[in-house]
């Protein structure tokens, strides 16, 4: 699989993945300001599926109706829709795409529910590979502890009921989100993630991350042309 | 379609034949969480285009094999209760790229594949597919998508114990729409390729391009081809050998 630079294509794509509550999120938020105060073209995706595709999803979720394979199709329709439809029209049109996850996270989360690895990856190849991929690692405990500190209510899947590791949804979410770290860190050299020790201050983070950008994309290719006025 | 006389059922209800339990396969690797061995009943598949009887030998089928004793469950494309009302609403506005539209298709298949099909088969059942796998990847193949991306996204499938694909030259696929329909299906005409504006042209240049790449497929998964231009009786009579056959096996 090749990356979008590989492809030709103008843009940049970089990607974030970590555990819930690894601060992720965050700092891609930060990254995506600095980006966008240095008057470069920027895109933040949004996880903004087609209505459709959301509706079938949110349906499967709301009923409990997915199974492994369901769960893991559904969720690739969804990826694809918003792969051909944004992500591939942006990098194109030669932006620096910012992805608050990617396929990484369906890689790891499918294959924990069962998901023979091969399948899945199969299944995901029509995406290429980001330019960078920024993985925030967080000891297990501190993201949980971020994420279960308010007692939120955890939603069926989202907490793995399906996999019935345990009938108590926070014992059950805890034991998942070990899991789906093990997946990281496995995936991790394979696919030359960027790690990043998640369990720095916010601003160390952002530090290293802004470093690597700059010394990895070459920012001043991405200057934003102001549009030509249609009139005087 | 012309009326054809009923040839009365063979069946003897002293001797219903208990069909020997085979072990069964997944083109690939399967859904996970699937015991093969409990999977007793029979997968028979008819495939081929719209227009092309499929419906009609299915429900004959169907009268036939219960007046044998057997139990059966029919599935068919675009019926799961997860995703059939999206799909058509995609369908209709024709608004999701290939690759989504495909998967779509591809979570559609699982779902009634791990709700009616397996299920079915467990419960030793005959499960009758109007439609599987085939027609999916050959849409697909015809909008040139990766065959062994196919292959491999289709590697839930488990493995049918005969696949009847109704043969009809699509002349004559053109006529039975519009005897059945009075008008051309957007999607049957493959109109979303672009082939030619004109409806009618697009249809036969589509429909045979279906053909090709089901002749392509065919290598690989064993077709009963089945002459599609016989009358619904003498068709029937055909499949219903094939299939009185594959009970027998020892």
């Amino acid at each position: 699989m090749k990356t979008f630079a590989e492809l030709g294509f103008p843009g940049r794509l970089i990607a974030v993945e970590g555990l819930d509550g690894s601060g992720k999120s965050t700092q891609i938020y930060l990254l995506k300001r600095w980006l966008e105060l240095q008057g470069l073209k920027v895109f933040f995706s949004e996880w903004n599926s087609s209505e459709l595709v959301k509706n079938a999803t949110s349906k499967g979720k709301k009923r409990e109706l997915l199974s492994p394979t369901t769960f893991s199709l559904i969720h690739a329709t969804d990826f694809a829709d918003r792969y051909e439809r944004q992500l591939v029209p942006l990098v194109r049109a030669g932006y620096i795409v910012l992805c608050d996850r990617y396929i990484f996270t369906a890689f790891g989360r499918d294959t924990v529910r069962g998901c023979p690895q091969e399948w899945v990856r199969g299944i995901y190849n029509f995406a290429a590979m980001p330019d960078l991929v920024f993985f925030f690692k967080a000891s297990l405990e501190v993201s949980l502890q971020r994420i279960l500190e308010g007692r939120p209510q955890l939603k069926y899947f989202e907490a793995g009921m399906d996999l019935r590791l345990s009938s108590d949804p926070y014992e059950s979410f805890r034991i998942f989100q070990g899991r789906i770290l093990e997946e990281y860190l496995a995936m991790s050299t394979e696919f030359h993630f960027l790690v990043i020790d998640a369990n720095q201050q916010i601003e160390a983070q952002q530090a290293v991350v802004r470093d690597l950008v700059a010394a990895k994309v070459d920012l001043k290719k991405y200057i934003l042309h102001k549009p030509i006025p249609l009139s005087k | 379609m012309k009326p054809s006389p009923r040839v009365p059922l063979q069946t003897n209800p002293r001797r219903i034949l208990v069909p020997r339990v085979k072990p069964r396969q997944f083109y690939g690797q399967g859904v996970p969480g699937m015991d093969l061995s409990k999977l007793g009943g029979k997968l028979i598949v008819v495939e081929g285009a719209d227009g092309s009887g499929r419906s009609t030998q299915i429900a004959r089928l169907v009268e036939w094999l219960e007046g044998c004793g057997h139990a059966t469950v029919q599935v068919g494309l675009k019926r799961s209760t997860l995703v059939s009302e999206e799909l058509d609403q995609a369908q209709q506005g024709n608004i999701l790229s290939r690759t989504t539209l495909s998967l779509f298709y591809a979570t559609d298949f699982a779902d009634q594949l791990e709700n009616i099909i397996l299920p079915g088969l467990r419960a030793g059942r005959m499960v009758l597919a109007d439609r599987y796998i085939y027609t999916l990847m050959v849409r697909d193949m015809v909008r040139g998508m990766d065959l062994a991306w196919l292959k491999n996204l289709y590697g839930i499938a488990v493995v049918p114990d005969v696949v009847f694909y109704l043969n009809v030259l699509p002349e004559e696929l053109v006529e039975r729409n519009f005897a059945k329909n009075q008008s051309l299906d957007f999607w049957e005409s493959g109109m979303d390729l672009g082939l030619s504006r004109d409806m009618f042209d697009s249809f036969l240049q589509y429909q045979s391009l279906v053909a090709v790449k089901f002749k392509e497929l065919q290598a690989t998964y064993g077709f009963t081809i089945v002459d599609g231009h016989r009358t619904p009786e003498e068709i029937n009579i055909e499949l219903r050998k094939r299939i009185e056959s594959i009970l027998a096996r020892k």
